[in-house]
């Protein structure tokens, strides 16, 4: 402080006698960096839930979609963006001033109807979704024949390791690093040499390829759906709890959440660039059919795609356990935090490992109904995701809980456009799933 | 066994009893924004048990 006062002396005395441009510039040097350091020290759960965001359902997603718009739906993306992060930096300020994670909130504020109808769907849509991030990373990893279960056993022993040993910075620190593995995508592009004007055109001028159409609502909705999950508000809000945030570290948390926005947007659009550019046209259904079209066209881009793959489904595993055991820690009363050795925490690690082995024992059954898991999730998310988002905004209008920092009458527009747009789209499209004629 | 569902039918009493009484003032936004949601989930859970029943059906 006695340091920040004196640099601040400086850079004005020498803004007021027009000398020492080096001190003034040494000020600013100072303050850059110290904020960077704080930053560093504080951003990890924006990040982490928004990369892990693009799951190994999400990169299916936006292979799919480039494979089949070229790069005609990335200015969409480019708003789901914003989108995701304002939602998602309400969690903070609840997390940050709250200090309780999303699932007592919502029991503590709504009662017991409201809390178990949230704890139940969400243990059921994170398992399920679990299911899902497994049937992604087995699939990215039969393209180096690399059998089902040798996968589920690694991950499982990864997944296990990664919370065991005892400290939510180190748990943090290895995330992020799984997180910069996701940027692989970026060199993917550069590969195929896309039309730098044609993905200009895609990013800037919003249309829609062929028309709205019932095929290309359903892309639409499809890429919300992966954009702006339930999992992820819990998820957010405990690790921002866990971490220890306070009131004065919203700010960081608001950055860290946005860089994370920027990430997951980024990383989206060089998927859909890639498949856009090499496979439009080509009847793609899943990503780690993209990948094995890709290796035909150049030895390194199916790899890097099944890595990217691979990747995505394991972040978003990591994250979704993680969801599922806080909740069940914070309503039960358990110890719940990843800074707690198992003696100490019995339940919330065994909670754990019992989502992360049954779900990977599920793919490994000769003929489990997976196609049928992987929509049944997306169906299944939309009875939460309206609860989850209407509970947050009437938690952030808690002046009693939130203080100085419930939601501004402008926040509070946005907001509610956003909920009702996206209550809407994402009931569209479970309707569309389960009724495939609906809107034809 | 039994401890084991003794213990945990006993905590998710002590749960219901904790939480019984929501700490949310009901303001009429949001006793209507609680409406529209219980509204909501009927209608969502009527058009699942109608495609499970048509499923059976099929």
């Amino acid at each position: 402080m006695q340091e920040e006062i004196k640099a601040k002396v400086l850079a004005g005395g020498a803004r007021r006698y027009g000398i020492g441009v080096i001190p003034r510039l040494y000020y600013y040097y100072r303050r850059v960096a110290k904020w960077l350091a704080i930053f560093l020290a504080i951003s990890g759960p924006g990040i982490i839930v928004m990369v892990a965001d693009n799951d190994a359902g999400g990169i299916t997603t936006y292979a799919v979609t480039g494979a089949r718009y070229g790069y005609g739906l990335i200015w969409f993306l480019i708003l789901l963006g914003p989108v995701a992060y304002y939602i998602q930096e309400m969690t903070v300020r609840l997390g940050a001033v709250t200090k309780r994670g999303h699932a007592e909130a919502i029991f503590e504020s709504f009662g017991i109807f409201w809390g178990w109808f949230s704890l139940c769907d969400l243990v059921l849509i994170d398992w399920l979704t679990l299911v899902t991030e497994f049937i992604g990373m087995t699939a990215a990893l039969s393209i180096f024949h690399i059998p089902p279960f040798v996968t589920v056993i690694i991950v499982s022993v990864v997944m296990s390791i990664m919370v065991l040993q005892g400290r939510y910075w180190t748990w943090e620190k290895i995330a992020l690093l799984f997180c910069g593995v996701n940027l692989i995508y970026i060199p993917c592009a550069f590969i195929v040499h896309p039309s730098v004007s044609g993905v200009m055109q895609g990013a800037l001028i919003p249309g829609f390829p062929g028309g709205l159409n019932s095929d290309i609502f359903f892309f639409l909705m499809a890429n919300i759906g992966t954009t702006i999950a339930p999992w992820m508000i819990f998820f957010q809000q405990s690790a921002v709890v866990d971490k220890g945030m306070d009131e004065k570290d919203i700010p960081f948390g608001k950055v860290d959440t946005f860089v994370g926005a920027m990430f997951t947007v980024l990383l989206a659009a060089f998927v859909i660039i890639v498949t856009g550019t090499v496979l439009k046209g080509v009847p793609i259904e899943s990503a780690d059919q993209a990948s094995r079209a890709l290796i035909g066209v150049h030895k390194y881009l199916g790899t890097f795609l099944a890595i990217g793959l691979f990747d995505a489904g394991f972040l978003g595993a990591i994250c979704i356990s993680l969801a599922t055991s806080w909740a069940f820690g914070e309503i039960f009363g358990w110890a719940h935090s990843l800074n707690n050795k198992i003696k100490e925490a019995p339940w919330f690690y065994g909670s754990y490992f019992i989502a992360v082995i049954t779900a990977g024992m599920v793919v490994l059954i000769p003929g489990a109904p997976l196609v049928m898991i992987t929509l049944f999730v997306q169906v299944i998310a939309v009875t939460l995701l309206p609860a989850v988002l209407v509970f947050l905004t009437l938690l952030l209008n808690d002046a009693e809980l939130m203080g100085e920092y419930k939601n501004t009458l402008f926040q509070n527009t946005i907001s509610v456009m956003i909920v009702v747009t996206i209550i809407t789209l994402s009931t569209l499209y479970a309707v569309s799933l389960l009724f495939p004629n609906a809107f034809k | 066994m039994r401890e084991f569902f003794k213990y945990h039918f006993n905590k998710i009493r002590e749960i219901n009893r904790k939480y019984a009484k929501p700490r949310a003032t009901m303001t009429k936004g949001t006793g209507l924004a609680l409406l529209i949601l219980r509204v909501y989930l009927i209608i969502l859970m009527g058009i699942l048990f109608f495609k499970f029943i048509t499923i059976l059906k099929g």
